[in-house]
């Protein structure tokens, strides 16, 4: 059992939904982004999502890319992206990377895979590589014994969603609107439909993400859902904070805030 | 009118490509390693429905009547193919034949593709399209094919380049379009083509994205060079009647690389024809300032596709740098990638400083402003010529006018109020 695969375990044995946190590489710096990882798994986080920092993001919102593109003004590199994955793993949380496919291809796709094993990190998601194109990566993560995380869409056929979730480990990545990342004021109301759809196609777990800002939106989603994926309200925290410190505690509050929510407390 | 558009666009699979895994692209877009589809997956329901219109349409007896009446009669196709003695004398006297996309209505080859995507997109029940722009030719285009089928248009524009064409800006809004500045990364035409396509994801099921470049996702790279296509099956017909032959060589500029698919195409299966994209060398090549993403890019995914790409070490994208927006992009067309692996076109970087000389050259010895983008071409062409030697007959596509330019150009050549004339510029 993976890691991810344990996290999604232990929640369901506490009868509550699994809480995945998003936040970027190297903002407001490498260490910056250290600390706040470090303080949403302290108030609860179940599984990180580490994002790496890339130019042309299609698929996020401004406020992921506001963080992503300060953070490669200022330097940031793949390896400082393993970096952090080292550090935040050594907490015992499992640790994903979100990255577009371009950045692991140069990189090599097996070599990055050797890495983020070595770094402990316990998988890849992958927002622009389709299971269609990714047969490299379907051997190297098998090789290094990698979760992948693939997306699916309220647009996605019914055999899309049968073919991309059984290439998916740990768990598949739900998008619950059609749109890109960031805080929305209402969840979906298309995603509850994709997640029963899911559900008659396969057994993996199923993680609901976009749009996710507070506890009472979390409890909602993880009514139907396995996981819920928080991006853009975390990383808003820490553009909004006036310091580093306050980054971190405001990072801290909202996790605490959500999972709470998934706990039944909000 | 030209036979076959696009209808004609798939035939028995050529000498040269069966030397080659699979046809081209394969079933998935794939142009050998290049191609392919590296995209959100919401939006592969979209592309799917596009492959599939485009696949019945392109048969439709109906849609090709449709297009073919609209190039004729709208856009003013065939273009003409005009011989340049003069020029040919500072190009070791080859015949130049220029393809002259720059008479088509709104000034480029860009309306050929815009026509016919508008006309799929009418097909597909889809009210609203969005563009990406550069300098704004393909902007134009799609926001007259717009008011002309009655579509809703958004176009997404770097910042920095609606100041740079703010004429364009204001064409593109007289015709009913919406242009939106795009401040994100570096404020030019990558940055719109990443805010298209988060429209696109957004806004997917009413709206097509109309991409103008035989870049992005399976299966836009096929989509284009198939409506661009008409340019080169013009053009080989005319440089027959007129020379009793096919050219020597066939030239273009290449950016994306719509124009020099369109006019590659037809001759992909001709041994004997040479062909040759020219690429925005910028300040050079060594530089690091430029936009010649064959010559000094490498393999990567960028927009939709595996191509060639400008990227650090990393694969962040690098920012390019030519004088012509147009061609200011740090990407090309997968197939471009694919045909110079394969060594069937070569690809060669032409400077800001040459192509502004071939620009100032084809103005004073044929009376054509062509746009700073053909330049390049022309630039290419005086080489090729150079190479061929006498006689020799080069088909060069002239793809737009320099209207837009006019403004680059005094500034280059200093022929505003108080400065130098053409001659004082080394």
């Amino acid at each position: 059992m993976s890691g991810v695969e344990k996290a999604f375990a232990a929640a369901r044995a506490e009868g509550r939904g699994v809480l995945v946190g998003y936040l970027p590489a190297g903002y407001p710096s490498v260490d910056g982004a250290i600390d706040a990882i470090r303080a949403m798994v302290d108030a609860g986080v179940d599984v990180v999502e580490v994002g790496a920092p890339y130019s042309d993001p299609v698929m996020d919102g401004p406020t992921i890319q506001a963080a992503a593109q300060a953070a490669l003004d200022r330097g940031v590199r793949t390896a400082d992206v393993l970096r952090t994955v080292e550090a935040v793993a050594a907490t015992g949380t499992p640790t994903l990377v979100m990255s577009y496919w371009n950045l692991v291809e140069r990189y090599g796709v097996d070599r990055f895979a050797g890495d983020l094993a070595s770094a402990g990190g316990a998988g890849l998601i992958t927002p622009d590589l389709l299971p269609d194109e990714a047969g490299e990566w379907l051997s190297a993560s098998d090789a290094h014994d990698l979760d992948r995380v693939f997306l699916v869409s309220p647009s996605s056929t019914d055999a899309r969603l049968a073919m991309t979730t059984a290439h998916c480990r740990g768990f598949v990545y739900a998008t619950s609107v059609m749109g890109v990342t960031g805080a929305r004021s209402a969840t979906s109301n298309l995603a509850p439909a994709l997640v029963e759809r899911l559900r008659a196609v396969t057994d993996v777990p199923v993680g609901v993400g976009l749009g996710v800002s507070n506890g009472v939106q979390a409890a909602e989603v993880a009514e139907f859902a396995d996981a819920v994926i928080v991006g853009s309200a975390l990383v808003r925290r820490l553009l909004d904070a006036e310091t580093a410190a306050d980054g971190v505690r405001a990072v801290a509050a909202l996790a605490a805030d959500l999972a709470a929510g998934m706990r039944g407390q909000a | 009118m030209t036979a076959g558009i696009p209808a004609g666009t798939r035939g028995p699979a050529p000498a040269h490509r069966e030397l080659l895994e699979g046809g081209t692209p394969d079933g998935s877009g794939h142009f050998g390693r290049f191609g392919g589809r590296f995209v959100p997956e919401a939006l592969v329901a979209a592309l799917d429905e596009l492959a599939a219109e485009y696949e019945s349409a392109r048969v439709d007896p109906a849609f090709t009547a449709e297009l073919e009446g609209l190039l004729t009669h709208y856009a003013g196709r065939p273009s003409l193919l005009t011989e340049a003695p003069r020029f040919g004398q500072h190009a070791g006297g080859a015949r130049i034949l220029l393809k002259r996309e720059d008479l088509n209505h709104t000034g480029s080859h860009k309306i050929n593709n815009v026509l016919g995507q508008a006309l799929l997109t009418r097909r597909m029940g889809k009210t609203r399209v969005i563009a990406e722009t550069g300098a704004g030719q393909h902007g134009v285009a799609t926001a007259t094919a717009a008011a002309l089928l009655g579509l809703e248009c958004v176009v997404y524009m770097g910042e920095e380049d609606t100041r740079r064409q703010a004429l364009n800006v204001a064409r593109m809004r007289l015709l009913g379009a919406e242009v939106v500045p795009v401040r994100t990364g570096s404020r030019t035409l990558k940055d719109a083509m990443n805010e298209a396509f988060r429209d696109w994801v957004a806004n997917v099921e009413h709206t097509h994205y109309l991409i103008g470049s035989v870049g992005g996702p399976h299966p836009f790279p096929v989509l284009v060079r198939d409506f661009q296509r008409v340019i080169g099956v013009e053009a080989r017909r005319q440089v027959q009647e007129l020379t009793g032959g096919l050219p020597d060589a066939v030239t273009a500029c290449v950016g994306g690389g719509s124009n020099a698919m369109g006019i590659f195409h037809a001759f992909l299966d001709d041994a004997s024809v040479r062909l040759y994209g020219f690429e925005a060398g910028g300040d050079g090549v060594e530089t690091g300032r430029h936009a010649a993403t064959i010559t000094g890019g490498s393999v990567g995914v960028l927009h939709g596709s595996r191509s060639f790409v400008l990227q650090d070490e990393d694969g962040q994208t690098i920012e390019s740098h030519s004088i012509s927006a147009g061609l200011d992009y740090p990407g090309v067309g997968p197939e471009h990638a694919w045909l110079a692996e394969t060594g069937r076109a070569r690809y060669a970087p032409v400077t800001d400083a040459e192509a502004m000389e071939a620009f100032r050259l084809l103005c004073r010895t044929e009376g054509i402003i062509p746009a700073i983008e053909s330049a390049h071409a022309l630039a290419g062409t005086m080489r090729v010529g150079r190479e061929l030697g006498e006689g020799a007959v080069v088909l060069v596509n002239l793809s737009g006018r320099g209207d837009k330019d006019v403004d680059t150009a005094a500034r280059w050549f200093g022929l505003l109020a108080g400065e130098p004339t053409p001659e004082g510029r080394a």
